[in-house]
């Protein structure tokens, strides 16, 4: 029997590929999340983070963006759809980093502040910085590890995962999760998972991010060194927070087989249907049927999948 | 009349207006749209319905002391002491051409057909000025992730007016995508309506033929009649 949870809502912000082509990572996470007390309420209006932090110092417009869901969250405060909870949750890596490094500049600026303020003439309230930006995997930290261990059902034992974290949940330093050189949030999870996490030297080396669009080959190559390093380490699996990411290691393996023959698919999971896997919900929401390297193999033969029941699971 | 009558008339109440940069008197509470024609502008383009549904009039103003610029219907604008009004009644704007019948109703309709879309930074200029108070901002973001049915939804009320595209710093032809993503709902993912195949069937098995026949035969008296005593409530849709 598992322990009664009381709930706790938190506002929450998808971000366009989440509804899209990552929408395997919303459904694993919202559910993997909900099953630890944490209703994540979408916010009812929202738009593009941006995808990218702008770096010039004088295009403010390219802030807007991200001020306007902060807005949002004051605004589900003001109608009660929450209480008193200024807190934001993301899971994609890149709308993490974009809207924790805006929120950043916003505190520490009040010129940049009062500029894009007058400029939103529109919204009923103005920003000061309020608003804080979590990722999940924060989250779930914060929470304390044991208490994910505890709510697992299937551990994942025997299952070796190699953590990869790109580049947007770990810097620049300030605004990173965990420790830019060295982190372990992610091994941390899978531990509490019963995974074995497998360390390998490319786990921060960046995959290449939009160079997949004009320059596949290059892409594929990144990718190439990546997966075989973490292969080599013994890992079965990858694991990401990165829809950018997960994209690039996954699908680009098209284009590694054809280049490497001798390439052998590895699946790449976000660590939200990990998750999901352990704390044994329902298929449906694992969402296996986003991928490219197949991941229902691994997964039948470790047992974590019920070989009888169909496996395109959402 | 003697002169003491006329003064005792009621007199309209005059302000002044500017329009492409000179003064006009015009009388108060008149729309934009009249104002113009009372001062003498004959209006060939920039006027239609005149009922604010066909989107022809679109006008930006500025008020005394007022840095913002507005948007608004020429027809259902009325106008304010010491306004400075231009009509566009026109703006240029990229159409895709296509086959509703070759495409899906998928996010990357718009990635083909509009890729500007993409440019879209959230700054709300576009719900600024737009007349029929849309959030067009929320429907063009919703288009970028894919959300037709929300980009149909909440671009319903748009009259294509072009003000949005006109000032939208990233150039993007909202009225147009929002269009496109409305015929894809209806085309593609609206709920069918079995009421309208059941009229349609109907209409083609002649059941209201003679109904027809009966009203055309009608003097225009008799159809006026008919028609002012007609029961509005008790009319099937």
């Amino acid at each position: 029997m598992l322990p009664q949870v009381v709930m706790i809502q938190i506002p929450y912000y998808p971000g366009c590929t989440l509804k899209n082509k990552a929408s395997n990572f919303e459904t694993s996470a919202l559910a993997a999340a909900r099953a630890l007390g944490l209703e994540l309420v979408e916010l009812p209006r929202w738009n593009c983070c941006g995808a990218v932090f702008s770096l010039s110092s004088d295009d403010l417009m390219r802030h807007i963006a991200p001020t306007n869901i902060f807005l949002r969250v004051q605004e589900m405060n003001r109608d009660h759809l929450v209480e008193d909870e200024y807190r934001l949750v993301t899971f994609c890596a890149m709308c993490f980093n974009v809207l924790r490094r805006t929120n950043q500049r916003l505190r520490e600026s009040l010129e940049d502040r009062n500029k894009i303020n007058d400029f939103s003439y529109l919204e009923t309230e103005t920003y000061q910085g309020r608003v804080e930006i979590v990722h999940l995997l924060e989250l779930l930290r914060s929470m304390g590890w044991d208490k994910i261990q505890e709510r697992v059902q299937k551990p994942l034992t025997g299952l070796k995962v190699a953590p990869y974290y790109g580049c947007m949940l770990l810097r620049p330093k300030d605004v990173g999760i965990d420790d830019p050189e060295r982190p372990t949030i992610l091994e941390e999870l899978l531990r509490s998972l019963g995974a074995e996490p497998v360390d390998f030297p490319l786990k921060l080396r960046c995959c290449g991010s939009y160079q997949t669009v004009p320059n596949k080959d290059l892409v594929a190559d990144l990718a190439y060194d990546i997966l075989s390093r973490a292969q080599k380490a013994g890992a079965e699996a990858i694991t990401t927070s990165c829809p950018l990411c997960a994209f690039n290691l996954d699908f680009r393996q098209k284009e590694i087989q054809q280049k490497y023959p001798m390439f052998l698919p590895i699946p790449v999971f976000y660590f939200s249907q990990l998750m999901a896997i352990a704390f044994g919900l329902p298929q449906e929401v694992f969402g296996l049927a986003g991928h490219y390297a197949n991941p229902k193999t691994l997964l039948a033969t470790k047992g974590y999948l019920q070989a009888t029941s169909p496996l395109e699971g959402g | 009349m003697n002169e003491l009558e006329k003064d005792m008339l009621p007199q309209a109440v005059m302000i002044t207006i500017y329009v492409l940069s000179r003064q006009y008197h015009v009388p108060a509470g008149s729309t934009i749209l009249t104002a113009l024609e009372y001062a003498g502008f004959k209006l060939k383009k920039g006027v239609g319905c005149r009922e604010g549904f066909c989107g022809a009039c679109a006008s930006l103003y500025r008020l005394q002391g007022d840095y913002k610029l507005h948007g608004g219907l020429g027809c259902a604008t009325v106008v304010q002491p010491e306004m400075q009004i231009v009509q566009l009644p026109y703006t240029p704007a990229p159409k895709a051409i296509y086959h509703l019948e070759e495409l899906e109703p998928v996010p990357e309709v718009f990635t083909q057909l509009y890729p500007e879309l993409y440019r879209c930074l959230s700054c709300n200029t576009c719900t600024k000025i737009c007349p029929q108070d849309l959030q067009v901002m929320d429907y063009i973001q919703a288009a970028v992730r894919g959300d037709l049915e929300q980009a149909a939804d909440l671009s319903f009320d748009c009259i294509q007016c072009g003000l949005c595209s006109a000032r939208c710093p990233a150039e993007i032809t909202q009225f147009n995508v929002a269009l496109l993503a409305r015929r894809l709902v209806g085309k593609y993912l609206a709920k069918k309506g079995k009421y309208v195949e059941d009229r349609i069937k109907e209409v083609e098995a002649s059941k209201f033929t003679a109904g027809y026949q009966e009203l055309q035969d009608l003097s225009p008296e008799d159809l006026k009649k008919r028609y002012f005593e007609r029961e509005l409530n008790n009319l099937i849709y």
